[in-house]
């Protein structure tokens, strides 16, 4: 094995030190996430998976550890446009065309025009919205929107993708659809994922490996390896995985007894 | 989510000429109907002896023909000359005034558009300046423009290089009535972007200065057009008291204090001096809703 995509070591933080509204957000996290997996951070509100996410892209500074990607530090990371980040609102602006919209990071990097387009377009056909280039993103449905997200964060070739609820706001079939998307983009750009959600079999489906958190303060509880292999629309009726969300589902019990009033989608139906 | 919230700007499906026709035809029945109602107040006083119907109590506005000039009257004396002996008539000096001080405005306008955004966005780099600068713009919007106006014309005159005319002075006194509502709504349209494209930009490693340009400048403009609307009638205003304090002549500042001064003699004239102001701040504001269809082309307009 190579070195780890993201190595996290002995993770605290804690928001509004000394302060009045003192919250210790996370303790002791140590996760080493290997080049190409696909990680889902799971666990019920407040167990600190989102603020682990974004310590990772560096939106947040940790209290105490160190987070390293590809053997550097998060914020070098960040500079070097390692990152491409999906959050469960779209955050399309307006005044771009869809095409627009996923060439600006390349815009930023100085790239010209010719091949910001042909790279859109690539990435547009990736995610199946070639015919929306030239719209605006308020003309499209939700889940098309989040798509071009997609498309956006993967824009600058990132080595690693950091997802906070990217589907959370999508309806169900919309949802089980870009789960797929997802898989086959990972499998076709070969990069890292750090996935957090709210959704068991979301995670089951997704995950190499699941890490269910718990919360006050927020820790990891257990890391459920999964493992599907390859995944087709047959794998969500599969005896491995309904049995993957089973322990998912009793991992995410076993943790100090939180997940019962957590706000966690334990169904899976 | 918000796409159901939202839709396409009304009026993009109808032709351009139906629509002019269409504006063209509302402003006729707007002239129309002050006409009517005009006219109307001056028979309902002629009949009364200017009281109320029916009762003693005065009516606010005399009615005799110095006072308010029969309406058709007014709409005439455009065409006639200025004063008698000249041949040009009374519209072309109302618009080559109005040009002269459109300029004044315009200039003013820029300079405040300038201005006003710089401060936007120096308040924006730092809540240290924002706590300190925004109550001295907000101040200065409290000194009265016809104190402040002939020092600015003075300072003007005392300017050391002889470029400086005093139209030029004229159009800074529009600039302070400009860049003010420009600076508040720039500033919150600069801060208008939430967490989430801010933090994108962040992810991007995005420079202040690229998150100022592709970010925080593109996000202020829906809240930058009523500004502009504001300062573009303010301007008309600054640079007509600009110019009265002035004592330029050539704009319509000058001609209003002149026509005023022989009022009794020719009162349908300051009227119309009254009016083409109105005009040019009308056409001014009209400017502004082109450059809106422009720069919001393509974007969505909340459905309030």
């Amino acid at each position: 094995m190579t070195s780890p995509a993201i190595s996290i070591t002995a993770v605290g933080k804690v928001f509004n030190p000394g302060r009045k509204g003192e919250v210790t957000a996370l303790t002791g996290i140590d996760l080493d996430v290997a080049q190409g997996e696909l990680v889902s951070l799971i666990g019920p509100s407040g167990c600190g998976k989102s603020t682990l996410l974004r310590l990772v892209g560096d939106l947040e500074t940790p209290s105490a550890g160190s987070v390293e990607v590809n053997g550097k530090a998060a914020r070098q990371a960040r500079l070097d446009h390692d990152y491409g980040m999906a959050f469960q609102q779209a955050g399309l602006f307006d005044w771009r065309t869809v095409a627009a919209n996923v060439e600006l990071p390349l815009e930023l990097l100085g790239w010209d025009a010719g091949r910001r387009r042909e790279r859109s377009r690539e990435l547009l056909e990736l995610v199946h919205l070639e015919d929306f280039a030239r719209h605006r993103p308020w003309e499209l449905s939700g889940g098309m929107q989040q798509r071009v997200a997609i498309a956006r964060a993967l824009a600058m070739r990132p080595r690693i993708l950091l997802m906070d609820e990217p589907f959370g706001a999508l309806d169900e079939m919309t949802r089980e659809h870009m789960q797929s998307e997802l898989v086959r983009i990972q499998a076709e750009t070969g990069a890292t994922v750090v996935f957090v959600t709210h959704s068991i079999p979301e995670a089951v489906f997704l995950s190499n490996r699941v890490v269910v958190m718990s919360p006050r303060p927020g820790r990891i509880a257990e890391v459920v390896e999964v493992g599907l292999g390859e995944r087709q629309e047959a794998t969500r009726a599969d005896e491995r995985f309904f049995a993957a969300v089973t322990r998912v589902r009793s991992a995410l019990r076993g943790s100090a007894g939180a997940a019962t009033d957590s706000g966690v989608e334990v169904g899976a139906e | 989510m918000t796409a159901a919230a939202v839709s396409a700007r009304p009026g993009a499906g109808g032709s351009a000429v139906r629509r002019a026709l269409g504006r063209v035809a509302l402003v006729a029945a707007a002239v129309a109907a002050v006409g009517l109602i005009w006219t109307g107040y001056k028979a309902m006083g002629a009949a009364t002896g200017d009281v109320w119907p029916g009762t003693s109590r005065p009516l606010p506005v005399p009615t005799d023909d110095t006072t308010l000039p029969p309406f058709l009257d007014i709409l005439r004396r455009f065409g006639e000359p200025q004063r008698t002996g000249d041949p040009a008539p009374l519209w072309q000096y109302l618009v080559d005034a109005s040009l002269f001080t459109f300029r004044e405005a315009f200039v003013g306008f820029l300079a405040g558009i300038v201005i006003g955004l710089a401060l936007a966005v120096l308040m924006l780099r730092s809540h240290w300046l924002e706590r300190g600068l925004l109550p001295w713009v907000i101040v200065s919007q409290t000194v009265p423009l016809i104190a402040l106006a002939p020092v600015v014309v003075a300072w003007g005159n005392q300017l050391p290089f002889g470029y400086w005319q005093s139209w030029m002075s004229v159009a800074v006194i529009a600039t302070y009535l400009t860049f003010f509502p420009v600076t508040v709504n720039a500033l919150r349209g600069l801060m208008s972007p939430d967490r989430l494209p801010l933090e994108l930009m962040r992810s991007y490693a995005a420079t202040d200065r690229a998150t100022l340009v592709k970010l925080r400048f593109p996000a202020s403009v829906p809240y930058l057009i009523p500004a502009l609307k504001l300062a573009a009638t303010a301007s008309v205003v600054g640079a007509i008291v600009g110019e009265i304090s002035a004592g330029l002549r050539g704009g319509l500042g000058r001609l209003i204090i002149d026509y005023s001064q022989q009022y009794l003699t020719d009162p349908a004239r300051l009227y119309c001096a009254v009016i083409a102001a109105g005009v040019l701040g009308i056409l001014f504001v009209g400017l502004i809703d082109v450059l809106d269809r422009v720069l919001m082309r393509g974007r969505p307009r909340e459905a309030t």
